[in-house]
């Protein structure tokens, strides 16, 4: 992969998992990664690989094990929760609970780590508010209740969430997981469009492998033996893809660009 | 740019409109009927036929109906904060253990004291007496929930251990009441009833400080209060402290429920009900428009109880625990028949 100059997140010798009075459970170690700004990047991995603590680890939801992560040059640990969450901002796989929120007061959350005590809204935020509306083409909900939205509108809904923090880094743990094909495409199309239009940083796990090679502009793989990161052109070169899943019934296609089920 | 979050300021205007009503019908009635004239005077200081009617309005209504309202507001906000901490419809103002460990002082001061060889007409038996009672018992409890709480990070195992609290303390009282003569029994059984009556402007005073305290506390905490309805992870992504808002949420809650419980005996249902009550009229999650609209429905449901309870024109008065409840919980049931899911 190009040396990266002027990474946007950057991680040294990491390791992640989970220590505790039993004993350290190391999930990954020797990560190295180094993300440029306005990336769309897809994090692949098969089920329990590891894929949410990392994102966990680089989001400072739990403490990296051994190692660095650097975000903007800044070591993680100098972030406070407040100072990450205007540099970074999350879209979480878990279900919202039940509330009567609208749509608009769920966006204009968003814009908590920048409003006073009392949480009232600029004119500029709501302008803010009013733009992450746009991106996703979601002006419409604005008045339903969160309650009264499908997955599909939800989504895109917690994406415009993100946008109203208005943060360098946006990061999705697998956020099309309930969706069908169109929706699904919707949603990395417009992520996409995000990261290039407005020089988002994108970081998303998800197991649309076969759409992540399509649309990413770097891929992380996580594998059983070791992480690798780069282009889908230098994974599909290399072979790497192949050892997502050490499996014999699927493999990596070349000419097709896509996985196959082996036939025997 | 207009801010398209709804402000609800006209059912608010009508609400406190509503809240001013019932609170004059609430002070005009009662054993002694006093014309609505001679009320007005004796409020506003001015000539009054009778002195005694200005007596009656301004050392007994007058305090009651703000006891009232303090009670009804203290409640309802301390049971939607409550709710919303533990995103539970079942959770109250008394999950804590407070109430529990309210009844426990009182059932020892009362319940105890022919262990101890006292005298049931003593000083210890007076109002104060009984309060002082009822804080340290609550205190007590609720500090042993506390520390669990530290200890514990599942913000619902939180829940569950003010819930065990609650029954350890009652098994006690159970013991105590088996051994206890019927007279004592009788007057544990008194407290338990609430009342609103009784408490001079001084115990108002107390009740009433601590009162702006709480909510004040609670004003600090809407904005986070806000991002927790998305679940912790999210509110934490947005720079919330989970954790102070978690301990403010109950310190306030503590600070509310148990001043009150202190003075007017643990009231139940209306911590309970009114946060749901409300929710069935505003139609909305925002803490903003919420504890205030709480604050002020829990007033009014507390002063239509009284006036239930005072029994108008008769000298009798009923025990407003028994009001609320009996009076309270089918309005509900028959709202939620009507309505449908209530929301969070």
């Amino acid at each position: 992969m190009k040396q990266v100059t002027n990474p946007i997140i950057k991680t040294a010798n990491l390791s992640i998992g989970y220590s505790s009075k039993k004993g350290i459970n190391t999930i990954a170690s020797n990560l190295n990664i180094n993300l440029e700004s306005g990336n769309l990047v897809c994090l692949l991995g098969k089920n329990g690989i590891g894929k949410s603590t990392l994102l966990r680890t680089i989001t400072k939801v739990q403490p990296a094990l051994e190692g660095d992560v650097l975000i903007d040059n800044a070591y993680l640990e100098t972030f406070t929760n407040h100072s990450l969450a205007k540099t970074l901002s999350l879209v979480l796989t878990e279900r919202l609970p039940d509330t009567s929120l609208t749509v608009y007061e769920l966006v204009a959350l968003g814009r908590q780590p920048f409003t006073n005590w009392i949480g009232y809204l600029t004119t500029n935020d709501l302008e803010i508010i009013q733009a992450s509306f746009e991106k996703t083409n979601t002006q419409h909900l604005m008045n339903a209740k969160c309650h009264e939205l499908s997955d599909g509108q939800l989504q895109k809904v917690l994406i415009a969430r993100a946008l109203a923090q208005d943060t360098p880094i946006i990061v999705l743990d697998e956020p099309t997981a309930h969706l069908d094909l169109h929706h699904t495409i919707n949603t990395f199309t417009l992520l996409k469009k995000l990261a290039k239009d407005f020089n988002k940083t994108i970081i998303v796990s998800t197991h649309e492998i076969n759409l992540a090679l399509q649309i990413a502009d770097a891929l992380w793989l996580m594998t059983p033996t070791k992480f690798i990161a780069g282009t889908t052109a230098e994974l599909i070169s290399n072979n790497d893809l192949n050892l997502l899943f050490d499996s014999e019934l699927i493999s990596f296609n070349k000419t097709l660009k896509q996985f196959t089920i082996n036939h025997s | 740019m207009l801010n398209p979050i709804k402000s609800y300021r006209n059912t608010f205007i009508i609400l406190v409109i509503v809240l001013l009503i019932i609170c004059l019908i609430n002070i005009s009635l009662g054993s002694v009927s006093i014309p609505l004239k001679q009320l007005f005077l004796s409020l506003i200081n001015g000539e009054v036929e009778k002195e005694s009617w200005r007596t009656i309005i301004l050392n007994y209504r007058l305090p009651k109906a703000i006891t009232a309202i303090i009670v009804g507001s203290g409640l309802s906000i301390s049971g939607l904060l409550m709710q919303t901490l533990f995103r539970n419809p079942l959770a109250g103002p008394f999950v804590l253990g407070i109430s529990s460990g309210a009844s426990l002082g009182v059932a020892i001061l009362i319940l105890g004291a022919s262990f101890l060889g006292a005298n049931i007409t003593s000083y210890a038996f007076t109002n104060f007496g009984i309060a002082i009672a009822a804080s340290l018992g609550s205190f007590i409890v609720l500090l042993a929930v506390m520390l669990a709480a530290i200890k514990v990070r599942n913000t619902m195992s939180i829940l569950i251990i003010g819930l065990m609290f609650g029954s350890i303390t009652s098994s006690v009282i159970s013991v105590l009441a088996y051994f206890s003569s019927a007279s004592e029994l009788q007057q544990y059984m008194f407290w338990s009833f609430g009342s609103l009556g009784n408490l001079s402007w001084k115990e108002i005073t107390a009740l009433f400080s601590i009162f702006i305290i709480g909510v004040a506390l609670v004003t600090f905490i809407i904005k986070p209060l806000n991002s927790m309805l998305l679940g912790e992870n999210y509110a934490k992504s947005m720079g919330v402290n989970v954790k102070l808002t978690r301990n403010i949420t109950l310190i306030a809650t503590s600070l509310l429920t148990g001043v009150i419980t202190a003075f007017s005996g643990p009231i139940a249902f209306v911590g309970l009900a009114v946060p749901h009550l409300t929710k069935l009229l505003f139609n909305t999650s925002n803490h903003k428009t919420l504890l205030p609209a709480v604050a002020i429905c829990g007033a009014i449901v507390m002063l239509i109880c009284d006036s239930i309870a005072q029994m108008p024109n008769s000298e009798y008065t009923l025990p407003i625990n028994a009001i609320t409840s009996l009076f309270g919980a089918p309005i509900i049931i028959w709202l939620l028949v009507r309505k449908r899911k209530i929301y969070y």
